[in-house]
Order: C-alpha cells, then sequence, then structure tokens
C-alpha cells in the first residue's frame, strides 16, 4: 500500500487515545509503515480532539492533510459531521458514535445540533454514506470509542487489519481489569451489521 | 505488551512504536544525561512523564520540575558546569522566560555538555504566538539541530549531546508540536546503566572564566565564535546534513533542480518527491546554525534552480541569499510567495502547492479541497466540576458593567469565552497583575480585576504581586487556585505539596504585607460574591483567592481509588427553563431538549455539585443513580 489516511476525532475526554493507541499498533501489526500524531494540550479541555494515523510507504509524515482522509472514525456526531467536512475525501468510509456532547453554541441557542440526517446528506454529497454507531447498556460511556473499533473491524476496510489482529491488541492496551468489558463491547459492535440501537 | 518504562531503561537493543517526546527520552538515558530539569509546557510536558514513568530508584537521571523555564535552565547550567550532561526542555515561550540565562550559555565552558530542548509550535496549537525560536540561536551563538520525527529525535540528541560534551558548550535541539507528538517505530540501541559519578567538577581556574562583566565579555565571547566557526566545519560532514535524491538526480525540462528544506516541511517535500517521481534532489538541514557553507554552496552551484521551503521566518533563505551573493552562485534561488505561508505548518499540501507556484511544469496545481459547509468551532471548554467556572461565575456577577478583565495563562484562560467573557487582555504567563497596575494608575471610573493560576503565581506572577504591594494600586487579584498545574496534565507546583511543604499562596501574600485577602471556596457563590464585593470595595491593592481542588484531577484519582462518585445532577419539574444553568453558569453537562426542556447528560456529569447554587428556583437536586 501506498498511502492511506485515517482521521480520528471527538471531545477531550471522550478516549481518542485510546482508540489510537489500538489503530496504529494494529496496522504495524499488520506489517504497515505507520506514522500518526495524536492532540494534546489545550483543546482536552471539552474542545475537538483529534488523532492521526497514516499508513503505507509513501508516508513521510504524520498530519493527514485536509480533505484527504481515506477513513473518519469519529466518537461525537458533530464531531463526526465536522471530520466529514474537513477531512474525507469523497468516496470515504465515515463512522461515528452516535451520542451528543452539545457545544456552548448550541447550549446557548446560536446553533442548532446536527441530526442523522444531516450527517447522512453531506456523506451523499461526496458520493458515501455515514456509519452511526450506537450501544445501549454500555457498561461506561468511556467505552463508545471501543464500539466504534469493533464497528470499524467488521468493515474489513484494510487489507491485512484483521478483526483478530485489532481484538488482540486491544486486549494488551486496556488494564488488565477491564479486558472483559471491552472485549464484550468489541464483539458486540462487531457481530452486527446495523449496530445502531442494539442492545448488548 | 511491555511497558515504556521498562523499555526506556532496557540495556538491550530495542525497537518500538513511540512518541517524539518519548524518543528523546531513550535518548537521554543512552547518552548519560544526569540531570534533567523542566517547567511544564506544550508539547513537551510528555518527556517529564515519560522519565516519571520510571521508579526514582531504577532512573539513570535526577529529575526535577522546577519553578520557572529560567530557574530549571539555571538548575541544569549549575549541574552542567559542575560536570555533568545535562538537558533542559520548555515550551517554546518558555525559552523567552529563560532567555536572560540561554543568551549567556554560549560564552560559558560548559564541561559536562548540556542540550536545551525547546518544543516550537508553529501553527500556535497550544501557545499564546507561533515565535521561531531559530532566531535565538543566532542571536546567542548557540549551534541549533532540528530533528524531523521521532526517529532523527533519537539519533540527533545522541548526536547534540556528544558534541556538546566534547566542545562543552551547549546545543540548542529544537523540536515542534508534531515532532515531539509524532509516534512511528524507532530502532534505539544500547543502554549502559552505569553508575553515575557526582565528584564535584567545577573548576573557574582550569575551566573559566565564567564570568562576563563589562570587558571580560569579549575574550568569552570570541570563544563562543570560534567555537560556532568549528560546529559549522562539523556540519559539512555530519550525517544530520544529508542530500536526498529518491528518484534520481536528473534535468527536468533541461534544468538541474533542488529544494532546501529542514525540520517537519522536510519530509513533506519528501513525500511530495516519492508521489511525483520527479528526480529532483532534497538538502535537509539536521544542523540547522550554523550552516555548512561549503555543502550548502556545493547545492546551489550543482543547481540551476533551488526552492528554499522552511516554516515560520525566512531564516534560512535570507542566510543562504547572502552565501551565494557573496559567493557569485549563478542558481536561481526561490522561496515560498505567500505571506500566508509565513505561518503555521507546512504539510505535504502546501507544500506540493509551494512546489507547483515554483515548477507549474514539474508539480501540476491540484484544486485545494473545498468544504461544503463549515461548521463553529467546538470551543475548548472548563471540565465538569471546575471551580474555575464557578468562580468566573461568580465574579462576573459581583462586576460591575463597565469593569476591565486582565486574564493570564492557564485552563483559566478559558474564561475568555462566553459566555464568561472573563480577561479581555493576554500576554504571556504572570502578565496579568503587571497589566492591571498599568489599567488602574489615574482610572477612577472602572474596576479592575486581573486573575492569576496557582503555578503561574510562582512562575512568574509573584515580581508583579510585589510591585502591587508596593504601589498600591487600585485593583482586585482573583487567584485561581486548583492545587496543580492543571492545563499541560497536574504536574506539581511550590504551592502543591508533592515536591517539598506546600508554600501556600496565601501565606505568601500575608507575609508580602497585602492588606486585604479572602479566601473562598469557589463552589460556594455567596462567600466569593461577597468577598468580590468588599475586595472591590476596599480601596487598593485586594486579593481574592478562588479555591478548589482540579476535578478532573481528583475524579480520576478517585476512580483509580475504586470511589467513583455514582450521584448524578437532576433537573426536577420545578424547573422555570430560565436556562441559568445552561447558558450562564454553562456546565457541559446540561444539555436542551428539542421541546426546550433542559437536562443533565449523565455521560458528562460527576456529580459535583457545583452548578445546585446557580438555580434561581432550586430546581436542581442530586439523585442517586446505578
Amino acid at each position: 500500500m501506498d498511502k492511506m489516511n485515517i482521521y480520528l476525532c471527538g471531545v477531550g475526554g471522550q478516549g481518542i487515545g485510546l482508540l489510537s493507541e489500538v489503530m496504529i499498533r494494529s496496522a504495524m501489526e499488520a506489517g504497515y509503515k505507520v506514522f500518526g500524531a495524536d492532540t494534546h494540550g489545550l483543546a482536552q479541555r471539552g474542545g475537538t480532539v483529534v488523532s492521526h494515523l497514516r499508513i503505507g510507504d509513501g508516508v513521510f509524515t504524520p498530519i493527514v492533510p485536509e480533505g484527504q482522509a481515506d477513513i473518519v472514525l469519529a466518537l461525537e456526531r458533530i464531531e463526526g459531521l465536522r471530520g466529514l467536512l474537513k477531512m474525507l475525501k469523497p468516496g470515504g468510509t465515515v463512522l461515528y458514535y452516535d451520542t451528543a456532547q452539545q457545544p456552548i453554541a448550541v447550549r446557548t441557542g446560536v446553533d442548532a445540533y446536527p441530526t442523522g440526517d444531516d450527517v447522512q446528506k453531506a456523506a451523499e454529497a461526496i458520493g458515501t454514506k455515514a456509519v452511526p454507531v450506537r450501544l445501549e447498556d454500555l457498561p461506561d460511556p468511556r467505552m463508545q470509542n471501543v464500539a466504534v473499533l469493533g464497528r470499524f473491524a467488521s468493515l474489513g476496510l484494510i487489507e491485512g487489519m484483521d478483526s483478530s489482529i485489532i481484538e488482540k491488541v486491544l486486549q494488551s492496551v486496556v488494564p488488565p481489569k477491564v479486558v472483559d468489558a471491552n472485549l464484550k463491547v468489541f464483539q458486540a459492535a462487531y457481530s452486527s451489521n446495523d449496530v445502531a440501537g442494539k442492545r448488548l | 505488551m511491555e511497558r515504556l518504562a521498562d523499555l526506556l531503561i532496557k540495556p538491550e537493543k530495542w525497537s518500538g512504536l513511540v512518541m517524539g517526546n518519548d524518543a528523546l527520552v531513550r535518548a537521554m538515558f543512552e547518552s548519560g544525561v544526569k540531570v534533567a530539569t523542566t517547567y511544564p509546557g506544550s508539547p513537551t510536558p510528555e518527556i517529564a512523564a515519560a522519565i516519571l514513568s520510571v521508579p526514582e530508584d531504577q532512573r539513570p537521571l535526577v529529575f526535577q520540575y522546577n519553578t520557572n523555564e529560567k530557574v530549571a535552565l539555571e538548575v541544569a547550567f549549575g549541574a552542567a558546569v559542575n560536570g555533568r550532561l545535562s538537558c533542559v526542555f520548555f515550551k517554546s515561550v518558555g525559552l523567552n522566560v529563560a532567555s536572560d540565562s540561554a543568551v549567556q550559555l554560549p560564552m560559558m565552558n560548559i564541561i559536562g555538555g548540556m542540550v536545551v530542548v525547546i518544543g516550537d509550535d508553529p501553527g500556535a496549537n497550544s501557545s499564546q504566538n507561533e515565535q521561531d525560536n531559530r532566531h535565538f540561536s543566532r542571536m546567542s551563538y548557540m549551534p541549533m539541530f532540528e530533528p524531523a520525527t521521532p526517529a532523527e529525535t533519537y539519533s540527533m540528541f545522541l548526536e547534540a549531546a556528544e558534541l556538546s560534551r566534547k566542545m562543552k558548550m551547549p546545543i540548542l535541539f529544537r523540536m515542534t508540536t508534531h515532532v515531539c507528538h509524532a509516534r512511528q517505530k524507532v530502532d534505539f540501541g544500547t543502554f549502559d546503566p552505569a553508575p553515575p559519578d557526582w565528584t564535584p567538577k567545577f573548576d573557574s581556574k582550569a575551566n573559566g572564566p565564567y564570568f562576563p562583566i563589562a570587558a571580560d565579555v569579549f575574550p568569552l565571547k570570541t570563544m563562543a565564535l570560534e567555537r560556532l566557526d568549528r560546529v559549522r566545519e562539523y556540519g559539512e560532514t555530519s550525517t544530520s546534513n544529508v542530500i536526498y535524491s529518491p528518484n534520481g538526480s536528473e534535468p527536468i525540462n533541461g534544468k538541474r533542480l533542488g529544494v532546501v528544506s529542514a525540520s517537519m516541511p522536510a519530509m513533506a517535500v519528501l513525500e511530495n518527491f516519492h508521489e511525483s517521481k520527479k528526480p529532483l534532489d532534497l538538502f535537509k538541514l539536521g544542523i540547522s546554525y550554523p550552516l555548512p557553507n561549503d555543502k550548502v554552496l556545493d547545492f546551489l552551484r550543482g543547481h540551476d534552480e533551488v526552492l528554499i521551503i522552511e516554516e515560520l521566518d525566512p531564516v534560512m533563505e535570507n542566510e543562504i541569499k547572502s552565501m551565494a551573493w557573496d559567493a557569485g552562485a549563478h542558481c536561481k534561488i526561490f522561496s515560498r510567495k505567500q505571506r500566508a505561508d509565513f505561518m503555521g505548518e507546512l504539510g505535504p499540501d502546501r507544500t506540493w502547492r509551494i512546489l507547483s507556484e515554483t515548477w507549474p511544469d514539474v508539480f501540476a496545481e491540484r484544486k485545494p479541497h473545498e468544504v461544503q459547509k463549515s461548521l463553529n468551532p467546538r470551543i475548548p471548554q472548563m471540565c465538569p466540576g471546575c471551580g474555575h467556572r464557578a468562580a468566573f461565575y461568580g465574579v462576573k456577577k459581583s462586576l460591575p458593567e463597565n469593569a476591565i478583565t486582565v486574564a493570564d495563562i492557564g485552563c483559566h484562560s478559558l474564561g475568555y469565552y462566553s459566555p464568561y467573557n472573563m480577561g479581555e487582555v493576554l500576554l504571556c504567563m504572570g502578565h496579568s497583575n503587571g497589566t492591571a497596575a498599568g489599567m488602574s494608575i489615574g482610572n477612577e471610573t472602572r474596576k479592575v480585576v486581573s486573575f492569576i493560576g496557582d503555578s503561574t503565581f510562582f512562575h512568574a506572577g509573584l515580581p508583579a504581586v510585589i510591585n502591587a504591594v508596593l504601589y498600591d494600586y487600585d485593583f482586585t487579584l482573583v487567584v485561581m487556585e486548583n492545587g496543580t498545574t492543571a492545563m499541560t496534565g497536574h504536574q506539581p507546583h511550590a504551592g502543591s505539596g508533592e515536591i517539598g511543604d506546600a508554600i501556600p499562596i496565601q501565606s505568601v501574600l500575608e507575609t508580602l504585607g497585602v492588606k486585604f485577602i479572602k479566601r473562598v471556596d469557589a463552589y460556594n457563590q455567596k462567600a466569593l460574591q461577597e468577598a468580590m464585593k468588599e475586595a472591590m470595595d476596599h480601596k487598593g491593592f485586594s486579593v481574592v483567592i478562588a479555591s478548589h481542588p482540579c476535578m478532573l484531577k481528583f475524579t480520576r484519582e478517585q476512580r483509580r481509588k475504586g470511589k467513583a462518585n455514582k450521584r448524578k445532577m437532576h433537573v426536577q419539574d420545578n424547573c422555570n427553563r430560565s436556562y441559568e444553568c445552561l447558558r450562564e453558569f454553562a456546565c457541559p453537562s446540561f444539555a436542551v431538549q428539542d421541546d426546550g426542556s433542559v437536562v443533565v447528560n449523565e455521560e458528562l456529569c460527576i456529580g459535583d455539585g457545583s452548578c445546585m447554587s446557580t438555580c434561581p428556583v432550586n430546581a436542581l437536586k442530586f439523585s442517586e443513580t446505578e
């Protein structure tokens, strides 16, 4: 593979770090040359946090250029829309966890919060379909990232980066105490084609 | 998976996925750094976190958080002239704070060796500017290394440390945000955990003088300039200054084309060469000051046209053009054409555009990405339960309409944003009390209020506080006390009690002779608002300490102890939709439904209760949830 760009986004505190850790290590396990970069600092305080992952022999720098992401993985709806608009290539893939963290502009009545249809329309405008992910009864909202990961794994978008690799990496990076809970969420998200609204 | 802490001190060779900041730490250990110091600041705090991940009894160096960057640099210098290889690291603007001492270093015979690591921030990802610290190397005669990747961070730090030790001179090691935070697989060498030799080696007679003053400056400056010439010679053959020709080296349309670059933009150029398959050459400078004259001139003479691509200021451009003029080199030299390209990071897309503006026949013009619709950015905000929010809410309620508020650096800088709009002017760490003092002069009509965080109070805040006591300016300082250095990841400070005994800010203020001091829990709206009114009624300098522990830190610690707070806030039926909690207090845990009702997002609420007293109809109550 010459070049594949993956853009991860969410809100500070949602656990984008774990998602990016599993993704980059899985790509490495699959034998790819990898380059990545996470957000640190100011934005972690409730702002948009992003993480870049680029894989392939043609990659020499860590930041995904605008409009060139093959895949966008988002942990919240408006961030999914933002990532799609700013980063996604026409025909690329966007997955987002369907939860809402209203930005201050929504709470103060300045902006409207986008509906699922708004996201879908923006996706259709660039020739793709957005994939919402949601699991009811998550033991901890901090596992939404793992639900997105499981759904991503089920799509088999990156050659050689099989779900067995992703699952193994996930197992090795989460604390031993919560391995089982995380695997359960991963498998639930993985095993359904339409996980929107699926119960664990 | 092997833990980073174990890998960092592994004696054998290893290779693994690391961040640039982690690669730097392994390089420190391998090269024998014995003293490392810092004041926390993005993009470098993970360097300290990686060092501290190694248990103290296995840590091969002494590490310290110091009061500010200047003190940290001086501690590292003192250790280095006493014979220990030392390293100080801090954020880009940290070099401004440290500069008074930093500019002296090249005139010193630093027998142990010393590397000054800075995290520059092109793109101002987390800084108040994007200053180009390459100018500091020129101003102080300090050689500069510029790694472009985590792998280069490792190899070039080893080289810089060795050169510094050998030539007894300081090296400025310039990383940038996305070199610090980039992750890739890096191959490391062996590490010999030899016991340190702590014999004091300072000897001003044998190795000095270390005393630049008046005419004594000149022999020391001469030494600095001579050493700089030796580094220039060293750079002619160093493998850190390297020419890449990934697609061969052929004339294109009859012309030999080359690019000179450094740091991350050089890698972006390589990426573009890879994509275009065109046979251009890239001269990538790893030692960017002093430039290797002969090697640069050879490159110019070997090409008909050369394009210089660098981030931020035209530093290399000006030096290379003047070299070419002096040498009469017949090479056309191009540079960035757009003012916008003097700002921000130059990734592969912007670099391609610069190449295409210079050589449109070689690099075809590309349409920039068009965004079908733009969304308002998600402004960073204070966390649920943050004491600063409660403080800003209460201070705002107490202030007259025409008051002037002066901000400072820290999590509480976020008070600038709506709906609080507290803090209208910002320069740098510790500026607030100097600026507020000036605002108060001759001002009989508008109240002046300044803010400062507790870590910044000790870092750079004290001189202006002392000044305020002496002149008894008529303004009110609000100390935003949360017991930690929160924004950069909860590092200790002088008042936190994690290093030595805590130095309480209240005692410091009392000792200094501040006449009005009130310390209140920021959650207690009544007490806070009363204290603010009293403080502003006091003629002269007054201080309110709005205190509450950082709740992000507290919640994490509780969770680790298995004591997560299960209680959540609930909006009761008597809510009259005044939206005070949603729009004025504005904790992110509140959300508005389509029907206009207010709910609590339980994913975010930490059950702190700081919102309770802000509801005019008492509709906010706790309920236990499982």
